[in-house]
């Protein structure tokens, strides 16, 4: 096991179970966050998950406490959990979903933050297609804020969930070799989960065709791969990434089915990593485009995992931020 | 009033004729009417007389660039409230840009603005007009009406004119009345959606990146065009230390062509986006430090002939927003000379190669009489403390919006007196 949880339990633990206080008012980014922190986030959240899947062991930390989910970009999943993970420690949770005209986003933003700000939040979570949207809200607004994605910059509560599976199934993340596949240019899951992995001493891989590649990738991650075949050997984790709909129309991508054939994860490109490879994808899938049906429901897949270690890692971060893991 | 205005014992600097030296400047009513070398002669009875001791005399700076409200936007900036500022700048004549609301595309509206600078401005204005109608990229507007009603240049602004077949008509009919073309250089298709500097620093923060290309194969192509047409082409900004390189390549076989670089891409680079600073958010992005350097190497060696403000002001609206949907732009006119001086004080651009950026390079580009010092010449003139320090404070700010990217700045050198047509239009300390 990792190196807080044995402190944690020689030491003095607060009520919520870690060494730490967390030392953030808001979560936007894992690059806002150091090793230690990372650590003992993923900690907290181990310790959520037989709590939550229990509920009548569960410490309503967040009694009273008023969670409003504002949600610029459409999701079902992230928004679910965040519910969830609220309702669960006890929080009221508000959702509101704004559907806004590009024009006018902006405006709506400052707006928005102002309005809410007024009802006394506790904490507010926020997805938005624009990169900086979150934290141009956390500074308008008084509560604790969460970043549930925020553009193409960062995805932190997903990266946390990613990597607690693959803790979970690799018992330790350092010295592992993960290749994330897939859309890396347009991706905010794949900016942070390389700022985590990269802060946890993972070997991190990226493997996209050369237009699905930022500028400058080569200095954020370990090795890049245009050559799947290539990328994937001798891999711990494959974790895939949605190729939205619109990148395969030409501009950037010729085709699906030319995709597919290069980038797509099959039985066969799957048996070129490691026997014991794990494959996560953080959804929605399109099966048949960047993965393979019989691989994303296949034995090696922890994709459904992903989503429950997602309930745990967001009950954490709540408790961290407002919970009784905040610092008073 | 007096008749006369002796400026004495200043250090004049003239770029047009390379002069360096201490000297008298004597005005009578708005024309210089004597330079003199050394120890001033008497003066007659009714003189004004500024003991310049320690400060430099310069001509007046003529900014190439800026962007007002007036007509449509007047929020944001009137052309009195521009011209305020650029008093305080030590800039005597600034060019309008065309893209306000109406756009300045007919003969009409530049008489329009010309009238409206009299009656309200303090500095001199001169217009430019579009280089397409409406600012629509495809149909060259009247240049001959336009030049008759005393537009300068032609530009379509914040846009860039991409069709090839406009910009080859636009240029040959341009070339016909002996005007200069200015363009933009984005291309739409690499560069018009991006928010910064394509580079490390737009992959960590989830930007969408301006690369290089978007300006350097516009420019090749305009430049193609120009050394075709023999139109005089300024490529109104450039960015970058390819495109120090195109021009340079192309000076050496066409005399016709200038190019000009913002005050801000020769004094900041692309770090200080830093997390989502919309203030930086401006057009062409803020490069590396690379291309800073190599963009203050191009001034050195003459690839690079103007320096301007792009003085563009926003209101806190337009700029309050997630970066990718923020305005572009930050106010220049005031920090434009003090900024260019950080260059002067590090030594790496001699005072003369500054202000020629600033003064006689535009001029010669707009044909204008001014940016000199000379007996005849209106006496449109700078008094410059070189080793003035001080701090950019917003609340100092004279422009009506407030986006300025060097605020909080700490600056040496600064303009103490400002005069237009031998009235003193500005003095430090005196608002």
């Amino acid at each position: 096991m990792n190196e807080s949880s044995k402190h944690s339990s020689s030491s003095k633990a607060s009520r919520s179970g870690s060494p730490y206080s967390f030392n953030h008012q808001h979560l936007l980014g894992i690059a806002q966050l150091n090793q230690v922190e990372i650590v003992d986030l993923l900690d907290r959240a181990e310790k959520m998950i037989p709590v939550s899947r229990n509920p009548q062991q569960i410490k309503q930390t967040l009694n009273g406490k008023t969670q409003i989910n504002l949600f610029f970009e459409n999701s079902t999943r992230t928004q679910s959990s965040f519910e969830i993970a609220g309702k669960r420690l006890g929080a009221i949770v508000v959702n509101m979903s704004v559907k806004t005209s590009s024009a006018a986003k902006g405006e709506t933003l400052i707006d928005m933050a102002a309005t809410l700000n007024a009802m006394s939040p506790d904490v507010i979570v926020v997805r938005h297609s624009s990169a900086g949207a979150v934290e141009l809200l956390s500074q308008k607004v008084g509560c604790s804020v969460i970043n549930a994605g925020d553009g193409a910059h960062e995805h932190p509560t997903q990266a946390l969930l990613d990597a607690l599976t693959i803790r979970k199934h690799k018992k330790r993340l350092n010295g592992l070799i993960v290749a994330i596949c897939g859309d890396i240019a347009n991706s905010r899951v794949a900016r942070s989960n390389l700022m985590l992995l990269n802060a946890m001493n993972v070997r991190t891989r990226v493997i996209a065709p050369k237009t699905l590649l930022p500028k400058g990738i080569e200095h954020i991650c370990a090795e890049v791969f245009t050559n799947m075949d290539k990328g994937l050997k001798d891999v711990d984790v494959v974790m895939m990434l949605r190729l939205q709909r619109e990148r395969t129309s030409g501009a950037l991508v010729p085709s699906e089915r030319e995709y597919y054939h290069f980038y797509g994860l099959d039985k066969r490109r799957l048996a070129l990593a490691k026997s014991d490879a794990i494959v996560m994808h953080p959804g929605p899938m399109n099966r048949g485009v960047e993965i393979d049906p019989l691989v994303a429901d296949g034995a090696q897949s922890v994709i459904n995992e992903q989503v429950e270690m997602g309930v745990a890692v967001r009950m954490a971060v709540l408790d961290a931020l407002v919970g009784n893991g905040a610092k008073k | 009033m007096s008749n006369y205005l002796l400026i004495k014992n200043a250090r004049i600097i003239d770029p047009a004729s390379n002069k360096d030296e201490i000297g008298a400047i004597l005005v009578k009513k708005s024309k210089i009417v004597d330079i003199i070398s050394g120890q001033a002669p008497n003066a007659p009875q009714d003189t004004t007389i500024i003991d310049a001791k320690g400060l430099v005399l310069a001509p007046g700076l003529i900014d190439t660039r800026v962007f007002t409200g007036e007509p449509g936007h007047e929020f944001r900036e009137t052309l009195s409230s521009a011209s305020k500022a650029a008093a305080a700048g030590g800039v005597t004549s600034f060019v309008t840009m065309p893209d306000t609301s109406p756009i300045i595309d007919d003969a009409a509206l530049v008489d329009f603005i010309i009238r409206r600078a009299k009656a309200t401005a303090k500095v001199n204005i001169l217009p430019s007009a579009a280089m397409t109608k409406g600012l629509n990229g495809r149909d060259i507007s009247e240049y001959g009406l336009l030049k008759q009603a005393g537009a300068v240049c032609f530009s379509d602004g914040r846009k860039s004119v991409s069709s090839t077949a406009t910009l080859k008509s636009a240029f040959t009919y341009a070339k016909n009345f002996n005007m200069p073309i200015i363009n933009h250089l984005l291309d739409e298709g690499l560069g018009a959606n991006g928010d910064v500097h394509a580079g490390l620093m737009a992959t960590g923060l989830g930007l969408k990146g301006i690369p290089y290309e978007a300006e350097t194969i516009p420019l090749e192509r305009d430049l193609q065009l120009a050394a075709l047409t023999k139109v005089r082409y300024h490529g109104a900004q450039i960015s970058c230390a390819n495109s120090v390189k195109i021009i340079e390549r192309h000076k050496k076989t066409n005399k016709n062509i200038s190019c000009g670089v913002s005050i801000n891409n020769l004094s900041l680079n692309e770090n200080y986006v830093g997390s989502y600073r919309t203030f930086f958010k401006l057009s062409p992005p803020l490069r590396s430090e690379d291309d800073r350097q190599a963009l203050i190497a191009g001034l050195n060696s003459g690839a690079i002939d103007i320096i301007h403000s792009d003085h563009d002001p926003q209101d806190v609206e337009g700029k309050r927003r997630p970066f990718a949907e923020a305005a572009n732009g930050a106010i220049g006119l005031e920090p434009l000379l003090s900024a260019a001086l950080r260059l002067y004080h590090s030594e790496q651009v001699d005072l003369m190669t500054i202000l020629r950026a600033m003064t006689i390079n535009p001029a010669k580009l707009l044909k204008l009489k001014s940016g000199r010092l000379k007996i005849g010449a209106k006496a449109d003139m700078i008094l410059i403390d070189l080793n003035y320090p001080f701090v950019v404070k917003e609340q100092e700010i004279i422009s009506r919006s407030h986006n300025s990217v060097f605020e909080r700045a700490k600056m040496t050198g600064k303009v103490i007196k400002t005069f237009v047509k031998g009235k003193e239009i500005f003095t430090l300390g005196e608002s």
